[in-house]
């Protein structure tokens, strides 16, 4: 059996709030926002696996954990195998190679005074990873090639504002492909783009997962184009993972009452489907006082008692499906 | 009832490398009580159709020609005092693009509905507090929540605000220019549901513009498709839909997910929109388009009308075939 890619055990992140110092002496607990609580999952080889939520939920924060951008409160990370959670500065920098990162905005993610090749091939040099300046010309024009940036003489010395959207976005997945990775963690890489561009970029990150057999991260609050891109996906809320599984299972038949409202809140490019409107009341909750038991029972049209005081686990139904709730649907 | 006629309407914007044919020809019309979404992708003149209609452009915008006849008067001909006291807020009414951001952080909603109302009728501030307090309960805020802040609402509740605001003086027509496109899917179902009830509710006509096709499909019962400046299908929402005849429409309709039924497909459009300095001369889309002909490369296609008479589409392909 190969190893597993990437896999979270229990992983959790809290950011203190600031208070007074008035406060600080009187409180016995300083607040935290519990951003990620006691989650875990994996990713297999050659998968693209989908955090859904809505904003707020912690799925950025679960990709910055991964990346060790940010350095967890508790539970462990494994990269193929190793824990990598409390690795040195150094040895952190070596296992970077393998790991890279997708970015939302690519009108943002560019410095505008870079161009084409000094972007694509910064981590070359950062990572020290070619001899010679034509190796390094090599890789980039390669790389180019396999993002359809042709003829990559045409894009080599533009600037990021000489390039349309598109453009911008294949750049910063060319930038994060160089150097050969083996995970990949994208933070919503196509909400930016419009729609006529957003499927083919979509289908370019679809073929380059199959063409090089990395593991890929997909956070995104789309879950209508996740069906598309992910194999399995995990829905997120308040900082839970509430409901796992395979993406087409998920999303036909939910368990979780969360997930169903979020399917039922996605528009449909079909004026003749009539659906079950399901619209939930009020707001997320604040994830500094999160609800006692099931965080989500304060919007739940489902909740009983027991939902109020204990939390459900994350239990599994077999067939790598997993959800959290007293009352699964359907069942 | 006709309520909005816009005939052949031309702007263009000065820029330093010369005019921006930002909107080119364009022609719809509105029903009373009609929801026309307007879509297409960014930098395809959708805002700048809202803003003509509204009169707002920027002073590098221009309109060479056309009418816009709304409720009878062309609006391009109205003065700049008459625009302000008549049309503007009191018959046409609008929620921006980012709506969210638009309130004052340091007024009270409640006061900034008030002024929107006393700014434009002469009516005593306590009558004008009743009726900001029957918008917020009518966009299920509730009047309780007149004295808050925007700081202490959610960008949902901002967003009902804006429309509360919107509302203040019963116009006649709102456009709405992407509402909810800083929302959150949950949230946008919520403000769009309120949209929709307050549609019902009060015979409102509405211009939505988004390029959210998935969202128009929902909402609105015409559509127009907008590409480089010009509409190149418009008519019934369930027909367009269903029956898509523009090379264009049936793209990008087909770029949308579906989070149910069948997975099909996405499809998608390669290059990107042309650049609206130098438009592609003929058909714009041309390009871009898996079926181009000599003739689109060549002749500017005329927008025909087929089977039912409210379905027109500006292809060759379409008027070829006709004639």
């Amino acid at each position: 059996m190969t190893e597993i890619p990437i896999k979270a055990e229990h992983l959790t992140k809290h950011f203190a709030i600031k208070t007074g110092f008035f406060k600080t002496l009187l409180s016995k607990e300083n607040p935290v926002v519990h951003a990620v609580d006691d989650i875990s999952f994996q990713i297999n080889g050659e998968e693209i696996f989908g955090l859904v939520g809505e904003s707020g939920c912690g799925k950025t924060t679960t990709g910055k954990l991964l990346l060790r951008l940010l350095q967890p409160t508790s539970g462990r990370i494994y990269f193929k195998g190793k824990d990598m959670t409390n690795l040195t500065d150094q040895e952190m920098r070596k296992t970077r190679q393998k790991i890279q990162v997708i970015f939302q905005d690519p009108y943002e993610s560019l410095n505008p005074r870079m161009s084409v090749y000094d972007i694509i091939s910064e981590p070359i040099h950062v990572q020290k990873a070619a001899r010679t300046l034509e190796e390094v010309k090599e890789r980039v024009t390669k790389v180019m090639e396999d993002m359809d940036l042709v003829p990559p003489e045409e894009f080599l010395y533009r600037f990021p504002h000489e390039l349309s959207g598109g453009q911008r976005q294949r750049v910063a997945i060319a930038r994060a492909f160089i150097l050969q990775p083996e995970f990949i963690v994208a933070d919503e890489p196509v909400s930016m783009l419009d729609a006529s561009i957003r499927s083919e970029v979509a289908k370019l990150i679809l073929s380059l997962v199959e063409k090089f057999h990395i593991s890929f991260l997909y956070i995104t609050h789309d879950i209508a184009l996740s069906r598309y891109m992910c194999n399995r996906i995990a829905v997120m809320y308040l900082g839970k993972i509430v409901e796992m599984g395979q993406t087409d299972d998920v999303i036909q038949h939910p368990f979780h009452p969360y997930t169903e409202a979020l399917i039922a809140a996605v528009p449909v490019p079909d004026p003749t489907v009539k659906r079950t409107e399901i619209v939930l009341k009020g707001e997320i909750p604040s994830a500094v006082n999160p609800p006692s038991g099931c965080r989500f029972h304060t919007r739940c049209m489902y909740a009983q008692d027991i939902c109020k005081k204990e939390e459900p686990k994350l239990v599994d139904s077999g067939k790598n499906r997993y959800f959290a709730c007293y009352f699964p649907l359907g069942k | 009832m006709e309520i909005l006629d816009v005939e052949n309407l031309k702007m263009y914007f000065l820029t330093l490398r010369g005019w921006v044919k930002a909107v080119d020809d364009v022609s719809f019309t509105l029903e009373k009580g009609d929801t026309l979404g307007l879509a297409g992708e960014s930098g395809c003149g959708k805002t700048s159709t809202a803003l003509c209609v509204l009169r707002l452009l920027p002073r590098n915008g221009k309109i060479f020609s056309g009418k816009i006849n709304f409720e009878g008067k062309d609006i391009l001909k109205l003065g700049e005092k008459e625009l302000r006291r008549e049309i503007r807020w009191k018959k046409i009414s609008t929620i921006f693009q980012g709506a969210m951001n638009a309130l004052h952080p340091t007024t009270k909603v409640g006061e900034q509905i008030i002024e929107s109302i006393t700014a434009h009728e002469n009516i005593s501030k306590k009558e004008a507090k009743k009726r900001a307090e029957s918008l917020l309960d009518l966009v299920g805020i509730g009047a309780s929540r007149i004295d808050r802040y925007p700081h202490e609402l959610s960008g949902g509740l901002k967003q009902r605000v804006i429309i509360a605001m919107s509302l203040a003086c019963n116009p006649d027509l709102v456009i709405a220019d992407e509402p909810t496109t800083a929302l959150d899917v949950i949230i946008e179902a919520q403000v769009l549901k309120v949209m929709k009830d307050l549609q019902h509710k009060l015979n409102l006509s509405m211009i939505l513009i988004s390029h959210d096709l998935s969202m128009i499909a929902e909402t609105c019962n015409k559509v127009a498709i907008m590409y480089a400046g010009k509409i190149v299908e418009q008519g019934d929402t369930a027909s367009l839909y269903k029956e898509p005849l523009h090379p264009y429409t049936q793209k990008l309709v087909s770029a949308f997910p579906s989070i149910i039924g069948p997975k099909t497909e996405l499809s998608s459009i390669h290059g990107f929109p042309p650049d609206l300095l130098n438009p592609p001369p003929g058909c714009r889309f041309h390009p871009r388009c898996d079926y181009a002909m000599d003739v689109c490369r060549k002749v500017e296609p005329p927008t025909v009308f087929v089977g039912n008479i409210n379905h027109g589409v500006a292809c060759h392909l379409i008027s070829g075939e006709k004639s």
